[in-house]
């Protein structure tokens, strides 16, 4: 019985290694993909919202532009500072990249494709975020500069204080749907717009009411944190341009750089997944049966990542910066709180219900 | 308040400090003795009746006959009346007191003049070249000023 | 180089900030360093060539000491060498090249009184328009780079937006978009073209409700408040004693405005008034207050350009002056005229013959720019940027 892309692969090769190369290389095709499309994007709105018209000359429209700047990032002398811890400098990029990437395994990009199918899916994805920060701390101390030595701390703080509204949003959903494995809670969100998270989920109509206004703020709340998870205005501090010039990543250039790019926008990719898987039903078709199955699976799953990033660049390009002291507010005694507020509520709703 | 009614009270409280003075130049002016500059800037500025609180411009100037001159252009924005004050020193021994103390601006202007002209303000907290580079030789400002041949190995004349 | 960390000395400002020492279980006392960071010439937010030497505590400022000539190119030298009184202007023009008309009219209107040259009105009313259109157009540079100190990148292309319109009036007029060389002696370059005064009158009605948008998106956002509201406070009494002036004088609360109290050209003959800092949100002086008050002059600049198109009297661009400009000797004048940044004043010795013998320029910027140390000490690093945006300084016209 075939029932997943897994097996499909497997049947066809019959060997577990090559399966697992090809399903390790898959996302990663989806990632360079989907930073070009994004990059276009951003770019765009970001013209749309500043009256201008942003690049028009290489393609219909510059849509070759993300390319073009791909390639000259690739061709770009590696400059590597002379004062510079070499090894950890060169490695950062990479952890910075692994630790964005591996959250891509256990992401439920359809109802039969999830790279692994663990049951602490949404506990693993939190944890190889914190590898980033680890990345980023690396980077920033190995720059042997202080304006990146104050990025990387920053951008360390910042994370970790984020990732507690993260997990608490998670441990919400976990009592709700009663599993952590991003796929399950997939599943118990399906059948349409009405079983969503965000609406209360698949519950009898007085509990789904009850539960309606907790689950949106725990919503709203992790969409802010995961804001602040990718390191993007109005929570941009790691790379502040105009306080740290560029933060970590001041002093890469080339194909370092444009790793720190590509594990910034696969982050990115990866917070609004994991808030669709949550709390948008994931690769579920808000009208039930109609439009679902396997292939629009990805489709709703990308489209929905899609508006949430949309939703982030029209944020970013539209509010000021928090300074660091009101970063760390915010989290601890906005966020945090409304979240425990949350918790409790919940969990009275859920245990009452029963 | 006008610079004669200004002079005569300042002759009154300072008969020795006030050299000389010019009332019937476009913007009469009031020359003053170098070493009491900052006597007569704190009761400038203190004096309930003439509150000069807002030092504008601090100028030095080379009048090329062999003395520096220092000008404050001081005025009060309570009372709306300005002064001039002169200090003319020899430009082989340009030693002024500072009125940074007094008002804090003048210590940029001071540093500018002295980075500028070589005039030396005395008791002020930290003079220093400002806009020059700390190595840079002579004064530019200075009527004989020869720029230097070399800066760093950088032909400095072009 | 020689590292003096100054100690205020006649001040009421003082900050508490040590850095800290921490105990630990066993009884030790773990010290924490002051780090010195330099920041600058090449920092994208010192907004030009300016260094800013820093002892921070972690992300707190113990100290910060200035450096600045990155940009010398000794104007007054330069103003020595002419040949005559007129080549200074563009030389002034060069200054703050963010907004030249109003150094040139500085330099202009101190050697006319000099040689006691009185303009034909309709030169004062030209004067005056392009000064506060260049007041607004500064002002929207300041306001717009504040927006990006801030993390706000669309405002800034907002306002340069608008910026270009007002350049654009000015290039219909003389043909240049900076560096203007376009106030004379005894006059202006051009006359206005025909299709100005509606042209300009069009900017008007199109600006105002620009002013409310920036307001909205920017000014009472609630992330920029709290960014800049009780942030780097320039109490009343500091202010007057480092004779800071401009916009950042009246957000401190002193009502002073050289249009009105030194008052030059014909701008008593219009209705408009001085802004000064309310302290709305925030307290009186301190950044929102500051960006405040740049915001309202914009409008008041308005008010003065509506008011001088509608009564632009007729007649001659050209007063006559002698042919060559040779003040007598030994006269001298300071001048001082209030720019988009404060108090431009001029010095000028004549000697009798065609060149000045000195001119001394006191920029704006250069004297706002001294508070800074003053006012960022126990500030954070994110501050300092805001704080140093707030005073608006053109590196051109610090350094000369």
């Amino acid at each position: 019985m075939i029932e997943t892309v897994q097996q499909f692969i497997l049947a066809l090769l019959a060997n577990e290694l090559v399966v697992a190369v090809i399903l390790s290389v898959l996302p990663l095709v989806f990632v360079i993909i989907y930073t070009l499309v994004v990059l276009y994007t951003e770019m765009k709105v970001a013209a749309h919202i500043q009256d201008r018209v942003a690049y028009m000359m290489t393609g219909w429209h510059g849509i070759l532009q993300p390319i073009a700047d791909m390639i000259k990032l690739l061709l770009k002398e590696d400059i590597i500072p002379e004062k510079a811890d070499r090894i950890l400098f060169r490695v950062a990029p990479y952890v910075t990249f692994a630790g964005s990437y591996a959250a891509f395994a256990v992401l439920p990009f359809t109802s039969i494709y999830i790279g692994a199918n663990i049951h602490l899916g949404a506990f693993f994805l939190i944890a190889s975020g914190s590898i980033v920060v680890v990345g980023i701390l690396m980077a920033g101390w190995s720059s042997n500069n202080k304006w990146s030595l104050l990025g990387g701390l920053r951008s360390a703080a910042q994370m970790v204080s984020y990732e507690i509204p993260t997990a608490l949003a998670l441990v919400i959903v976990a009592m709700i749907t009663g599993s952590l494995n991003l796929q399950e809670i997939t599943k118990f969100q399906d059948g349409g717009i009405h079983n969503w998270l965000i609406f209360g989920g698949p519950f009898p109509l007085k509990t789904k009411l009850l539960l309606l206004p907790f689950t949106l703020i725990t919503f709203i709340i992790l969409f802010v944190a995961s804001i602040a998870e990718v390191n993007r205005t109005p929570f941009d501090l790691p790379e502040a341009e105009s306080e740290l010039v560029q933060g970590f990543f001041t002093e890469y250039s080339g194909l370092r750089f444009a790793m720190f790019y590509l594990s910034e926008y696969a982050n990115l990719f990866v917070v609004s997944a994991l808030s669709v898987s949550l709390f948008l039903g994931g690769w579920s078709s808000p009208f039930g049966s109609v439009l679902s199955g396997p292939v629009w699976g990805i489709f709703w799953f990308v489209s929905k990542a899609y508006v949430l990033v949309l939703l982030q660049i029209w944020v970013r390009w539209t509010l000021p910066r928090l300074r660091v002291d009101q970063l760390m507010y915010v989290s601890w005694k906005v966020l945090t709180p409304w979240l425990f507020v949350c918790l409790l509520a919940v969990g009275a709703i859920l245990v009452s219900v029963e | 308040m006008t610079t004669e009614e200004l002079l005569t009270i300042l002759q009154g409280t300072f008969t020795d400090a006030i050299v000389g003075s010019k009332l019937s130049a476009l913007q009469p002016w009031i020359q003053i003795a170098p070493n009491r500059t900052k006597e007569i800037g704190i009761f400038l500025r203190d004096e309930p009746s003439l509150q000069f609180n807002y030092l504008s411009c601090l100028s030095g100037v080379d009048y090329g006959n062999g003395m520096f001159g220092v000008v404050y252009h001081v005025n009060s924005t309570v009372l709306k009346h300005s002064i001039v004050l002169k200090v003319l020193i020899p430009r082989d021994n340009p030693h002024v007191q500072s009125v940074s103390a007094v008002w804090r601006t003048a210590d940029w202007h001071e540093r500018e003049a002295y980075d500028m002209f070589g005039i030396i303000f005395d008791e002020h907290p930290d003079l220093r070249r400002i806009l020059l580079p700390d190595d840079w030789d002579g004064y530019p400002l200075r009527k004989d000023y020869q720029v230097q041949e070399f800066y760093h190995g950088i032909k400095v004349p072009y | 180089m020689k590292k003096v960390i100054q100690q205020s000395v006649t001040l009421p400002t003082d900050y508490t900030v040590t850095p800290g020492s921490i105990t630990t279980s066993t009884g030790k006392t773990l010290r924490t360093e002051e780090m010195i960071i330099n920041m600058g010439p090449q920092h994208p937010s010192t907004h030009g060539v300016l260094r800013l030497e820093l002892v921070v505590d972690g992300e707190i400022i113990v100290d910060c000491i200035p450096h600045i000539g990155y940009l010398h190119r000794c104007f007054e030298k330069h103003c020595e060498h002419m040949t005559n009184y007129q080549q200074v202007i563009p030389y002034a023009d060069r200054m703050d090249y963010c907004s030249a008309i109003t150094n040139e009219w500085g330099y202009v209107l101190a050697v006319e009184k000099m040689l006691g040259i009185q303009v034909p009105e309709r030169v004062e009313y030209i004067r005056v328009i392009m000064a506060e259109l260049q007041r607004i157009a500064s002002h929207l540079i300041a306001v717009g780079t504040y927006g990006i100190d801030a993390g706000a990148f669309t405002p800034f292309l907002y306002c340069f937006i608008d910026r270009e319109k007002i350049l654009d009036l000015f290039e219909i007029t003389c043909g240049a978009r900076l560096l203007y060389n376009y106030i004379w002696i005894g006059g202006v370059s051009h006359d206005l073209p025909p299709q100005f005064i509606d042209q300009a009158k069009e900017f008007c009605a199109y600006f105002r409700p620009r002013i409310k948008m920036l307001n909205e998106l920017l000014t009472y956002n609630e992330i920029f408040v709290k960014r800049t509201a009780n942030v780097g406070i320039l109490p009343k009494d500091v202010a007057l004693n480092y004779a800071v002036s401009g916009p950042q004088l009246r957000a401190s609360g002193v009502n002073w405005d050289l249009r009105r109290d030194d008052p030059y050209s014909v701008y008593h003959k219009f209705a408009w008034e001085p802004q000064i800092g309310k302290g709305e949100v925030g307290t009186v002086g301190d950044c929102w207050n500051r960006h405040m008050v740049r915001m309202r002059e914009m409008e008041q600049s308005l008010n003065i350009i509506e008011q001088a198109l509608a009564s632009l009297p007729p007649g001659d661009v050209h007063a006559a002056i002698p042919k060559r400009i040779r003040p007598e000797k030994d006269v001298e004048v300071y001048v001082r005229t209030e720019t988009p940044r404060g108090e431009l004043g001029f010095y000028v010795i004549s000697d009798g013959s065609t060149s000045p013998f000195r001119v001394k320029a006191r920029g704006p910027a250069f004297v706002n720019l001294s508070v800074l140390p003053e006012i960022v000490r126990g500030a954070m690093l994110a501050d300092l940027v805001l704080i140093a945006g707030s005073i608006d300084i053109v590196l051109g016209e610090v350094d000369r």
